[in-house]
């Protein structure tokens, strides 16, 4: 009964307010009825006909995209409707809707009366809870299990791989191969160009498996002798993957003619890292942080080229601080 | 051995020069003479009086061929003012007539003809393929040139069928030969390759000089930039 009672009043009361309201409005009204606005005509015919206009535009590429999906036409009509739709909206709120400027007095700072009701609100707000300890604690829970659940998905960061990045498909008497599969002879690898090769029976597509390989005359090797033995005849090969940023070292720089032109080299196209193939792939010049990684080869009886073991040094781009130094893979 | 030489030009050559001048010019210096004569003017400074080459100045030019005689001087880029300069595609000072007897002189010491290439043959798929491979790093994938590093790789945009098939052939400055990985016909699709990069149907709308998709992207954002500047301006008029 009660319970009924306030709801009456409370509704008679919002009524009451609500009267209020419209009371006031009315009177604003009749207040400005003094001044009135006139309805641009031409304003809002102009925004019907970029709507319409738009709406064309639109319903075109609709058409176009069904009939003939030519690239052009389709974001011509596209673009068109979106800029038409914005030049409508455009028109609207600056011509048809009418426009006046209000200025509202802030109240002064400072107002000793304005500060003390604020400090009553705020002090006020926290009274009329009961039981503080429990929602501070649900709070605290709630914001704990976000951040876990927002933390967690850092664990399915990428597979682990640990092994993979370092392994490659070349071992010891593994031929090479071209790109479609022919084996590649020694004699192929004359001193004014470079052969690509593959690993014979293994996946192209691996970073450890493409190689880039070229002929240094042999008195020009300057090599470890450990790695003298991996170059027969002055054949050597290296990893085509640059151990900057993994793109394909697929320049190489042979002067026709030493005194007049650049020395020998092997050059990325990314970012112009530049390797020394007389000195087992010295960096020379490029933001590579290491050595472009030899792989030791040997000659086979029948004169085909088949690696004498793996990279010397691991292979691929460098990352984190494991690959930024040169030094012999373990 | 500089006696054999000459013979042999004079023995090569022979024919040619009636085909050339016919008898009409009995005159003048044959072509082999006058190749000779070119050359000893034009060319032994650097390249030695015997075509051996001379140390630190040029490479010796027996067995060049007439591939790489006809590259380095039809496409202008010998002679070389320095011989220290990297040799670029510019206007001969040579008229065609002098160039194939000097084509033809340096040619008597051997070396591989000028290639035909048919385009006709090859096919721009396969030529796309062949020219990522092995061109695109250093020429750009249509063929608007590039760098090495100390080097400069040329605009094919001026290079015809047999400039290409010459090049790959001859492997000029620091380039490097690409004639024992390809065959005849993979040749022929890199020219065709070639040939269509100087005009490619640009489905996308404008090329913006091919040269990329920054410059591409540059252009967009500029434009757009322009136009929301230009809109923000007109909408906030009046209202400040």
């Amino acid at each position: 009964m009660r319970r009924l009672l306030r709801t009456l009043l409370a509704v008679i009361g919002f009524g009451a307010v609500r009267r209020r309201a419209r009371r006031r409005h009315e009177e604003a009204q009749a207040r400005r009825a003094e001044r009135p606005t006139e309805p641009d005509r031409r304003a809002e015919n102009l925004v019907v006909a970029a709507l319409l206009l738009a709406a064309a535009a639109a319903l075109a590429f609709v058409v176009l995209y069904l009939v003939t999906p030519n690239t052009q036409l389709l974001g011509l009509t596209f673009g068109g409707a979106l800029a038409l739709l914005g030049l409508a909206a455009a028109l609207a709120g600056k011509r048809v809707v009418s426009q006046e400027q209000a200025a509202e007095e802030y109240p002064e700072f400072g107002d000793e009366r304005a500060q003390g009701d604020v400090q009553a609100v705020v002090e006020e707000s926290g009274s009329s809870i009961s039981r503080r300890r429990l929602l501070l604690g649900a709070a605290g829970l709630a914001g704990g299990a976000l951040g876990a659940a927002a933390l967690l998905p850092a664990a399915s960061l990428g597979p682990n791989v640990d092994g993979t990045i370092a392994a490659t498909p070349w071992r010891r008497g593994r031929r090479v191969v071209s790109r479609d599969d022919k084996l590649i002879r020694a004699e192929e690898v004359s001193e004014s160009t470079f052969v690509t090769g593959f690993p014979e029976g293994a996946t192209k597509e691996s970073l450890g498996a493409p190689l880039i390989i070229v002929r240094v005359p042999a008195p020009e090797l300057r090599l470890p002798p450990d790695r003298l033995a991996g170059a027969p005849d002055g054949i050597i090969a290296f990893s085509k993957i640059c151990p900057h940023a993994g793109c394909a070292v697929s320049m190489y720089r042979h002067p026709r003619f030493r005194p007049t032109a650049p020395k020998p080299a092997l050059v990325c196209p990314c970012h112009y890292s530049t390797f020394d193939p007389s000195r087992g792939g010295k960096l020379l010049f490029g933001p590579a942080g290491r050595d472009l990684p030899q792989l030791p080869l040997q000659i086979t009886a029948a004169g085909e080229l088949e690696a004498g073991g793996d990279f010397y040094d691991s292979i691929g781009p460098s990352y984190g601080r494991s690959r930024e130094k040169p030094g012999r893979k373990d | 051995m500089k006696v054999r030489a000459a013979l042999a030009a004079l023995c090569g050559i022979g024919a040619l020069a009636g085909l050339v001048l016919g008898p009409s010019a009995p005159a003048k210096p044959g072509p082999a003479e006058s190749g000779r004569q070119l050359y000893v003017e034009g060319c032994s400074s650097c390249h030695g009086m015997d075509a051996r080459g001379s140390p630190g100045r040029g490479p010796t030019l027996r067995g060049v061929g007439a591939a790489a005689a006809d590259f380095y001087l039809r496409t202008g880029r010998m002679p070389l003012a320095d011989p220290k300069d990297q040799p670029e595609r510019s206007d001969s000072p040579y008229t065609g007539a002098e160039i194939r007897a000097l084509v033809d002189y340096v040619a008597s010491f051997g070396g591989p003809p000028v290639p035909r290439i048919d385009p006709r043959r090859g096919t721009v798929s396969e030529g796309n393929q062949v020219f990522s491979d092995h061109c695109m790093g250093c020429h750009q994938v249509v063929g608007q040139g590039g760098i090495t590093t100390q080097g400069v790789a040329p605009d094919l945009r001026k290079s015809k069928p047999v400039d290409v098939g010459e090049a790959i052939t001859v492997g000029p400055y620091v380039m490097p030969r690409f004639t024992d990985q390809l065959s005849r016909r993979e040749i022929a699709s890199v020219a065709r390759y070639v040939d269509y990069t100087k005009h490619p149907d640009d489905r996308g709308g404008w090329g913006i000089g091919h040269i990329g998709p920054v410059p591409e992207g540059m252009v967009t954002w500029l434009l757009a930039l322009f136009a929301l500047v230009l809109t923000i301006r007109v909408l906030g008029e009046g209202t400040s």
